[in-house]
C-alpha cells in the first residue's frame, strides 16, 4: 500500500435492529479492521425494534467507505450514514462538576451564560453544569477551568446527522 | 414437539442427508432424536471436531450443498474453530450447530461453557443464540439462508440444553425474514454496457476468475465468455477447475508462486476484469503495482471487497454468474490476437520448470498424478509447498475439485476435507496431497476412513521439513532451519496399517508411474508415502510485498 493518508475523525452513523450483540458486532467489527473508536453513543430511534448509534472513527477517507461497507454486512446493520464535514450537524452533551470557591461563584456564572449551558446542581463546594453543543464548544468551556477545579466530567459522545439538503 | 426434535425436523426441510457430528452432553439430546426420528440424515462422526469441521468444508466445496456439523459446547465448539475461521476466509457455505449450557447457567461459568457467539464473532457470517425454543425453526432456517446466499459463509447456531428440551408446535417458515440482508441479484445494466466498451477499447484484455466463480457456479458462463471474445484468462489459486486448464486461452494462476506468463499478463494487460477475486497480498504483491497498465473491472457479489485492496475503475456488484450471463450478450468487437500471441510467446520462453536430478521431485509426482487420475477427480491438498506444487502442476478441468485452504492456509485441511468430499461424492475419486507436517495434524481421521469405508487416495510428500518455512529460512534466514526439522516422523506405512489402509513407500522416480497407477486403479483407499527430494523449492517466488515481476526462479 502506498503512503498512509492523514487520518482524521469520522462520524459514522448506523441504524441496527435491535437485537442482542448487536453493538458488540459493529464495534468489533470496527476495531478488527484496524479502526479506532474515539466516541459512541446509543439511543432509540423512531421505530421502538430500531436504535440508532453515532460512531466516531479515526481513519482516512477511503477507509471510511470500507467501514461503511463492511457495517453493512452484519445482518442486524440497516442503515449506514457517513455523516460529511460539510453538513455535518453534531450535538454533545457534557455534566461537569467544578469546584468553585465563594469568591469567584459570580464570574463563573457568567461564563456559564454566555455558553448558554446551565446549573443543574449546587452544593457548598461547586456546581454541576450541563452543557450542550457541539464536541468543540464543550472542550473549549472545559479549557476555561484550572484542571484541579474539574472534579467529574461525563460526556455523551456526540449524536449527529446530515443537515437537509440545500436545493 | 421439543427443540431437539425441531433441530431434527429443520435439517430434514433444508434437505440436509449428512451430518458431521460428534456427541457430548450439550448435544445428547438432539443425538437422541437424530437416532429415533433422523431417517435420510446420514451421520459422520469425525475422531475430532476440526477434522470433522473441515470434513464438512470439503463436502460443501466438492458439491455446492452446505456442510453441516452438531458439537456438543465447551470444548466441542472450540474445536472447530479453526475449521470455521477456514471456511470463513473461503466462503464456505457451513452450519454449525453447537450444544450450549441452559439459559439460566449462561454467564456463570458452568461446566463446559463457553461464549460461542463471542469467539466466533470475526469468523462467521452470523452467528445465533437461540435462548426460546420459539425462535428456534426460524433462526435455523435464517441460517440456512444466510450461509447459502450472496457471498456464502459459516453460521454458527448456539442451542442451550433447556432450549432443546422445551416444547413448541412445529412450522417450518418459508421466508426467512431478513428484510435487511438483500444481496444484489444482477449487475447494474450500465456497468455491462461500460464493461464492453471498455473491452472493445482494449487491446491487452484479461480476465482474472477466482474463487467467487467456483461458488457462483459460473463456469459455463465464463467458458462461453473468453470463448466468445478470445479473452486470456488467469486464475488465483482459489480459482483452479473454473475452466479447463490445458487450452490456449489458459495461462495459469497468479500470485506469489503463480507461473511467469500469468504474472507477466498481469502486469502487461491494459484491462483486468476481476470476478469473485478479493486481491490478496498472496495475489497482489506490492499493491501499489500491481496490474499497473492496466483498468480494472472488479465484478463481486460483496461490495465490501471492491476498492479494499486494490483501487478499481469499474466496479460490479453482482453474482459472477448472471453478470457474466449479461455479458454474453453485450455488442464487444475487439481483436486481441496480437495478445494472445504475445502471451504465447512469453509462455514458451518462460514454463513451469523444475530440475530433473534423479531424485522423485514432487512436481513430477503431481504431473503424473494429473495425467493418470480421471479428469474429474476431486483434488484436495494441505498447505505448504506441496499446496503450491498442486496449484503449478495439476492440469484442472472441472469445478469444484480443488479443495485447498487459500485465505487462512490451514495445515490440516487436506486429509479431513478429502474425507468429506469422499462422503459427499461416493462415485468419484477423491485424491488428496499432503504434506508430512500437515498430514500429522488430522491423522486421527484414518480412523473416519476406515470406519465408513470410504475411499480417499492420499499422497504423502514427505520432505522431513515444514518445507515452505524451511524455503523461507533458506532464502532469507541464511538457511537456520529453526523448527522446521521432521527428521523424527513416524513410519507413515505402519500408521496407516494401524488404521486398516493399504499403504506403499515411493522413493525412486521410475517406480512412481507404477505407484500412482496403482493408487489410481485401487478399489479401496490407500496411501502413498512419498519420500520426496527434501531440498526442493517452489519456484517462481515473489518475495512477499514485492512486485509481481520481481521473481526468483533460482535460489
Ligand atoms: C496450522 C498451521 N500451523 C502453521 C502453519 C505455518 N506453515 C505454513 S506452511 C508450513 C509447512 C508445512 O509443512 P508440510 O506439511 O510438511 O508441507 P511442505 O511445505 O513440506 O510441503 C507451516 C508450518 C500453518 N500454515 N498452519
Ligand atoms: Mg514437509
Amino acid at each position: 500500500m502506498a503512503e498512509k493518508e492523514q487520518l482524521t475523525d469520522h462520524i459514522v452513523s448506523v441504524l441496527v435492529n435491535n437485537h442482542p450483540g448487536v453493538l458488540s458486532k459493529v464495534t468489533s467489527l470496527i476495531t478488527r479492521r484496524g479502526f479506532n473508536i474515539d466516541g459512541i453513543s446509543a439511543g432509540n430511534t423512531k421505530q421502538s425494534d430500531m436504535f440508532r448509534l453515532t460512531i466516531v472513527v479515526k481513519g482516512d477517507d477511503r477507509s471510511i467507505e470500507q467501514i461503511q461497507k463492511q457495517l453493512y454486512k452484519i445482518i442486524d446493520v440497516v442503515k449506514v450514514w457517513i455523516i460529511t464535514p460539510e453538513s455535518k450537524l453534531d450535538r454533545e452533551i457534557g455534566l461537569i462538576k467544578i469546584k468553585i470557591p465563594q469568591s469567584l461563584r459570580n464570574e463563573i456564572l457568567q461564563m456559564i451564560n454566555v455558553f448558554k449551558a446551565s446549573i443543574i446542581d449546587a452544593g457548598p463546594e461547586g456546581f454541576i453544569v450541563e452543557i450542550t453543543g457541539t464536541s468543540e464548544k464543550i472542550d473549549s468551556f472545559l479549557s476555561l477551568f484550572e484542571h484541579h477545579q474539574i472534579v467529574e466530567v461525563a460526556r455523551s459522545g456526540i449524536v449527529a446527522m446530515n443537515r437537509w439538503e440545500k436545493k | 414437539m421439543n427443540g431437539a426434535r425441531i433441530v431434527v425436523e429443520s435439517l430434514k426441510k433444508e434437505g440436509v442427508d449428512t451430518l458431521f457430528c460428534y456427541t457430548g452432553g450439550a448435544v445428547i439430546s438432539i443425538f437422541d432424536e437424530l437416532h429415533k426420528h433422523g431417517e435420510g440424515i446420514t451421520m459422520i462422526q469425525p475422531r475430532h471436531e476440526q477434522g470433522g469441521t473441515h470434513a464438512a468444508d470439503g463436502y460443501a466445496r466438492s458439491t455446492g450443498k452446505p456442510g453441516v456439523v452438531l458439537v456438543t459446547s465447551g470444548p466441542g465448539a472450540t474445536n472447530t474453530i479453526t475449521g470455521i475461521a477456514t471456511a470463513y476466509m473461503d466462503s464456505t457455505p457451513l452450519v454449525v450447530i453447537t450444544g450450549q449450557v441452559s439459559t439460566d447457567k449462561i454467564g456463570t461459568d458452568a461446566f463446559q461453557e463457553s461464549d460461542v457467539t463471542g469467539i466466533t464473532l470475526p469468523i462467521t457470517k452470523a452467528n445465533f443464540l437461540v435462548k426460546d425454543v420459539n425462535d428456534l425453526a426460524l433462526t435455523i432456517k435464517r441460517a440456512f439462508f444466510l450461509a447459502t446466499t450472496g457471498r456464502p459463509g459459516p453460521v454458527v447456531i448456539d442451542i442451550p440444553g433447556d432450549v432443546q428440551k422445551q416444547e413448541c408446535k412445529f412450522t417450518y417458515p418459508d421466508d426467512p425474514g431478513l428484510t435487511s440482508y438483500r444481496p444484489k441479484e444482477s449487475g447494474h445494466p450500465k456497468q455491462i454496457k461500460s464493461t464492453a466498451k471498455m473491452l472493445s477499447k482494449a487491446k491487452k484484455p484479461l480476465i482474472l476468475a477466482g474463487g467467487g466463480v467456483n461458488l457462483s457456479q459460473a463456469n459455463d458462463e465464463l467458458n462461453s465468455f473468453l470463448n466468445k471474445y478470445n479473452i486470456p484468462v488467469a486464475t488465483t489459486l482459489m480459482g483452479h477447475g473454473i475452466n479447463p486448464e490445458d487450452v490456449r486461452l489458459f495461462c495459469g494462476f497468479v500470485g506469489m508462486h503463480g507461473t511467469l506468463y500469468a504474472n507477466y499478463a498481469i502486469q502487461n494487460a491494459d484491462l483486468i476484469i476481476a470476478i469473485g477475486v478479493r486481491f490478496s497480498d498472496r495475489i497482489t504483491g506490492d499493491a501499489s503495482v500491481f496490474a499497473k497498465n492496466a483498468k480494472l473491472i472488479h465484478v463481486d457479489i460483496d461490495p465490501a471487497e471492491i476498492g479494499k485492496n486494490i483501487p478499481v475503475d469499474l466496479p460490479i456488484v453482482g453474482p459472477a454468474k448472471s453478470v457474466l450471463k449479461e455479458l454474453n450478450g453485450a455488442d464487444i468487437k475487439g481483436d486481441y490476437s496480437a495478445w494472445i500471441e504475445e502471451i504465447d510467446d512469453y509462455r514458451k520462453k518462460n514454463p513451469l520448470v523444475y530440475e530433473k536430478t534423479g531424485t522423485l521431485k514432487p512436481q513430477y509426482l503431481v504431473e503424473l498424478a494429473s495425467k493418470i487420475f480421471p479428469e474429474d477427480t476431486i483434488v484436495a491438498t494441505d498447505v505448504g509447498q506441496n499446496q503450491m506444487w498442486v496449484g503449478q502442476y495439476y492440469r484442472f478441468r472441472y469445478p469444484k475439485t480443488f479443495l485447498t485452504s487459500g485465505g487462512l492456509g490451514t495445515m490440516g485441511f487436506g486429509l479431513p476435507a478429502a474425507i468429506g468430499a469422499a462422503v459427499g461424492n461416493p462415485d468419484r475419486q477423491v485424491l488428496m496431497f499432503s504434506g508430512d507436517g500437515g498430514f500429522q495434524m488430522n491423522m486421527q481421521e484414518l480412523n473416519t476412513i476406515r470406519k465408513y469405508n470410504l475411499k480417499v487416495k492420499m499422497i504423502v510428500m514427505d520432505n522431513s521439513y515444514l518445507g515452505m518455512v524451511r524455503q523461507w529460512q533458506e532464502l532469507l534466514f541464511e538457511k537456520r532451519y529453526a523448527g522446521t526439522d521432521m527428521g523424527d516422523n513416524p513410519d507413515f506405512i505402519k500408521l496407516a496399517e494401524v488404521f486398516g489402509i493399504r499403504a506403499v513407500r515411493l522413493e525412486k522416480p521410475e517406480d512412481a508411474e507404477r505407484v500412482l497407477k496403482e493408487l489410481a486403479e485401487c478399489e479401496t483407499s490407500m496411501l502413498v508415502h512419498a519420500a520426496i527430494d527434501p531440498n526442493e523449492n517452489v519456484l517462481p517466488m515473489v518475495p512477499a510485498g514485492k512486485p509481481l515481476d520481481k521473481v526468483i526462479t533460482k535460489f
